[in-house]
């Protein structure tokens, strides 16, 4: 069976100057995937993520994302995805429940359905006691798992996660990641930039970007067997000695 | 030694970078005095008036003529009745009107006595006041010219000096108010906001682990500050001396003294902005409300002390900036040495003595 | 629109979650209005007078003790020699000294004329020309006095006369406090406006969440109302505030329309909000954004009318005036409360001020647009 294409990206470039940042990347995602987007710093893959969430504005080449064109249709495509960074998410001086009723009324749900999605929500993550607190007032890890319930709050076609595990525990991260099998089970594709490796193991496919350029995309077990690698860690160091740009 | 300079190398490559903020920093005195000397000033000079003239004699005229070519006053408008008077106050488009009733000449010639009315708009008292006084001036004066005699007898001669500032110059007041004034922002407020900065930042616990005392990482940030309110008081005393020709007749050394005292006092009391808050956006506001406000009404530049209420003059006395405009004045204008403001001198090291104790105590706490 | 709303009830939730600043929208005005004008007072009273009297006659007592009923003069030394009050000058407890010579008394009686010297502390310009003023008026006064004793006047004087009856308009007691407090609750309305908005835009620029809103489906209008909206409703809760204090406060009635302000302050607040967006996009910290706002306030302020008068700067400064938009605020609280004036009588500075709004924003949303 064809699946639909979530991300079709095509010769995608960003140079800033004469500066490169992007090297004509082409490739696609489908529908309920967990698509892996990896690289060293420096690499490139914060720049084309940002230019798939719509962030910044490509040199050249084209994308469609969501079936929107992202040059032409940016507007529909944001109220199609959703976005969780590890620098912020969620709003430390609004409750739990403030924050669920702004990211859904933004994306436009009833009151009906903010009403059902919070309490959804809050039962299922066990945040009863808390939702009428502060954000602020959470550990990292709670917040993390309650950042990415509410970017896909709406549930979008896609939700883009950009390095959203770190500084938190194993147990905690595993955690998470059930939240993101739900989350592609229910249908929603994930794009995700990490270099934790571990997690790179999670992935449908992964996509390694060296220089700009992506340089190798396949799934896991493919990876390390073209790499002749024991782990995601192995194929990666081999990969990115071949780095020219450091960090 | 070496780390502390490690230290403050380091915060005077932050300050060097951030271009915007610098400038700033370095232009806001220039502004500031080129504002004062310049434009700012109580004197009134070409005020609007209307003329509203019953008469239209000769002697009239000559009253209006001799309003026109004063430099204080310009009759622009002439009014036919009372009622046109209180619509063009109300526009705001003269401060005065001078009213002459019927037969001034007739009055003048004949019975020796006339009468003239000068409303003014009362909304500035000050302005006003001084209008009537001046505008009364010049009809006295017109008075004057029609007396018959030249000599009264039973005379009493003023003879007046003004000390100090013979030419009445607004400047000589100001610019010990404004040299307060900047320190106040450069090494309270500028040290205060970037000490915040690394604790909102939460690199300060970076810094703290590091080898060098906590102290001396707070002085390290405040150093590039108090050379840049050092700078600031040079370029202020420069542009006073040549472009508002305001003089230091005393002591240059002891006014450099002085300047660098108010510095140390200004960054102590920056630092204790700093110690009772953890966001840059409150310590920028308590900055303002707690050094601007006291600094700006109660030093004494702007209004004279004496005229406010006793509860707000004893209030100025714990202003250090009251103190130190007093100083500078003394030593920059009156040309005074140390013996005439050693007191105030003492109250101001006090002051600095008790502000670090203050900020040193609510540190310890904090971090124990 | 009703992104709008849930963008307005987060940005509402978050003003009034925060005390700081709650502190200071609704504090520090009250503090500053309650202030300011109680300090600010350029009358000149309580000059400290020094008298050094060579001549200890009746003459003598009888013009000292008119000063000293005046009102303006404290007299805080009298001796009888100058050299105490110069040194009363230099140590700043006199600020002027009057020197009646030995004889003097003898003089104007028999020689016709005798002088006098004074000697003022001009550190101050204008205290300095006031002072003197006031003396050689109580002084010229005192002259007439013995000159009446001495000769008896005709039914018609033999000088001439022209008597000068002053009426001051509009502000019955000559309170420096009706001309102060109008325009400090302008200048705290500025301060105000421009900075909350910048310092918030900007903070959300530092900490990131602005990225957050950008991958929304959150229009940059909508963002933009998002801030404008809330400080335009708490710039009026704030004016509101200083009204109350005001009135109650210093019992000062407006003799217009308040509405009229109302009206302009609607508008004069976009204008400023203006000013504080179009800060927040060239600053990259809250300091810049500080230091910024404050610079250019304190230029709009000064050069506003709050402290001297537009009609005493050079010609030049005054034409500037024409591009701050404070000076038409002040102008426009003092009129109305002051003076009564109506619509008509600042038509034009609404119109100013409505192009000002709309050339700050536009500037603004044009800058926000260029940098994504």
């Amino acid at each position: 069976m064809l699946k639909e294409k979530v991300i079709i990206a095509e010769r995608l470039t960003k140079s800033f100057g004469d500066f490169i940042a992007v090297d004509h990347i082409s490739f696609e995602v489908e529908k309920g995937e967990i698509f892996g987007f990896l690289g060293a710093n420096g690499a490139g893959k914060t720049t084309a993520m940002r230019m798939l969430c719509g962030l910044s504005t490509p040199s050249s080449g084209k994308a469609f994302v969501a079936g929107f064109d992202l040059f032409q249709e940016a507007e529909k495509i944001k109220k199609n995805i959703g976005y969780m960074s590890q620098k912020f998410s969620l709003y430390e001086d609004l409750t739990i429940r403030e924050n669920i009723q702004f990211y859904g009324g933004i994306y436009g749900l009833s009151k009906k359905q903010i009403q059902d999605k919070t309490s959804y929500l809050v039962e299922h993550l066990h945040l009863q006691h808390y939702q009428n607190n502060l954000v602020k007032s959470l550990p990292l890890g709670w917040k993390q798992k309650l950042a990415f319930s509410v970017a896909i709050v709406h549930d979008p076609a896609i939700v883009f996660l950009d390095e959203p595990t770190g500084g938190v525990d194993p147990v905690t991260r595993r955690e998470f990641w059930e939240l993101i099998y739900d989350a592609s089970e229910r249908g929603i594709t994930i794009f995700v930039t990490t270099h934790y490796m571990d997690e790179a193991e999670y992935c449908n496919r992964v996509s390694i970007m060296v220089d700009g350029r992506i340089e190798a995309l396949d799934t896991p077990k493919e990876l390390k067997k073209t790499y002749d690698s024991a782990s995601m860690d192995e194929v990666f160091l081999k990969l990115a000695r071949k780095a020219v740009r450091g960090e | 030694m070496k780390q502390f300079l490690a230290f403050v190398k380091k915060e005077f490559f932050h300050i060097w970078r951030d271009k915007r903020t610098l400038f700033i920093l370095l232009g806001m005195p220039i502004t500031q005095i080129i504002i004062f000397g310049f434009a700012l000033t109580n004197e009134v000079k070409n005020t609007k008036m209307a003329i509203l003239d019953f008469s239209k004699d000769a002697s009239s005229s000559q009253l209006i003529q001799k309003m026109s070519i004063s430099k204080y006053f310009d009759p622009t408008t002439v009014l036919l009745n009372y009622q046109e008077v209180e619509p063009l106050f109300k526009k705001g488009k003269v401060k005065m009107v001078l009213v002459i009733p019927q037969h001034f000449a007739n009055d003048l010639q004949h019975g020796n006595q006339a009468h003239v009315q000068l409303i003014c708009d009362g909304s500035d008292p000050n302005v006003a006041n001084t209008l009537s006084t001046y505008a009364t001036a010049i009809i006295k004066d017109f008075q004057n010219t029609l007396v018959k005699e030249q000599k009264l007898p039973y005379r009493i001669e003023t003879d007046i000096r003004m000390m100090y500032n013979p030419e009445l110059k607004g400047a000589y007041s100001f610019v010990p108010g404004v040299m307060a004034l900047i320190l106040m922002l450069t090494s309270a407020m500028m040290t205060s906001i970037a000490i915040v900065k690394e604790k909102e930042m939460g690199t300060m616990e970076i810094i703290l682990v590091s080898p060098l005392k906590p102290f001396g990482v707070v002085i390290a940030k405040a150093v590039p500050y108090m050379l840049l309110s050092m700078v600031n008081v040079a370029t202020i005393l420069l542009l006073s001396v040549f472009v508002l020709d305001v003089p230091i007749r005393g002591s240059l050394l002891l006014l450099l003294s002085e300047g660098l005292l108010f510095t140390i006092t200004s960054l102590a009391l920056g630092l204790l902005i700093s110690s009772i808050t953890d966001s840059q956006q409150v310590a920028m506001l308590i900055s303002l409300l707690g050094l601007f406000l006291p600094t700006t009404v109660f030093s004494g530049y702007m209004f004279p002390i004496e005229n406010m209420p006793l509860p707000l003059q004893i209030i100025s006395n714990i202003v250090p900036a009251k103190w130190f405009y007093f100083i500078v004045k003394t030593i920059m204008i009156k040309g005074l040495g140390f013996s005439y403001i050693w007191k105030e001198t003492l109250i101001l090291v006090g002051m600095t003595v008790v502000l670090f104790g203050i900020s040193i105590k609510k540190f310890k706490t904090r971090l124990s | 629109m009703s992104v709008l709303k849930y963008l307005l009830q987060k940005e509402f939730r978050q003003i009034f979650r925060d005390p700081s600043i709650l502190r200071i929208i609704f504090v520090m005005p009250a503090l500053q209005l309650i202030v300011i004008p109680m300090a600010a007072d350029y009358e000149v009273r309580n000059i400290n007078l020094a008298i050094a009297d060579h001549d200890h006659s009746v003459y003598t007592q009888q013009m000292v003790q008119k000063i000293k009923s005046s009102g303006y003069f404290k007299l805080v030394n009298y001796s009888s020699t100058f050299q105490e009050s110069v040194t009363s000058i230099e140590s700043d407890r006199a600020d002027i000294v009057l020197e009646i010579p030995a004889k003097f008394e003898q003089n104007i009686v028999r020689e016709d004329h005798a002088s006098i010297f004074i000697a003022v502390n001009a550190v101050n310009g204008m205290k300095a020309n006031l002072g003197a003023a006031y003396l050689q008026n109580i002084i010229q006064n005192f002259n007439n006095q013995i000159r009446t004793k001495w000769i008896q006047f005709p039914p018609i004087p033999p000088q001439t006369n022209i008597n000068v009856s002053v009426s001051n308009w509009f502000n019955p007691m000559m309170s420096y406090k009706y001309f102060m407090v109008p325009a400090v609750l302008a200048t705290l309305l500025t301060l105000l406006g421009t900075f909350l908005t910048a310092l918030n835009i900007v903070r959300e620029k530092e900490i990131g969440t602005i990225e957050q809103i950008n991958v929304t489906p959150i229009k940059k209008y909508h963002f933009i109302l998002g801030k404008l909206i809330p400080f335009w409703v708490l710039g009026l809760v704030v004016l509101t505030i200083g009204f109350l204090i005001m009135r109650f406060g210093y019992q000062i009635h407006p003799v217009g329309n308040m509405l009229i302000v109302y009206l302009f302050a609607s508008i004069y607040l976009l204008s400023i909000l203006g000013l504080g967006l179009l800060i927040s996009t060239y600053a990259d910290t809250q300091q810049q954004a500080m230091l910024i706002s404050f610079f250019l306030l304190m230029i709009f302020i000064m050069l506003g009318g709050l402290f001297t008068p537009i009609d005493s700067m050079p010609s030049w400064v005054q034409k500037l005036t024409w591009l701050n938009p404070v000076s038409y605020f002040i102008d426009v609280v003092r009129m109305v409360v002051l003076k009564g004036s109506g619509l008509a009588d600042i038509k034009n500075h609404i119109y100013v001020i409505i192009g000002f709004a709309i050339f700050l924003n536009s500037w603004a949303v044009w800058n926000y647009k260029k940098t994504n």
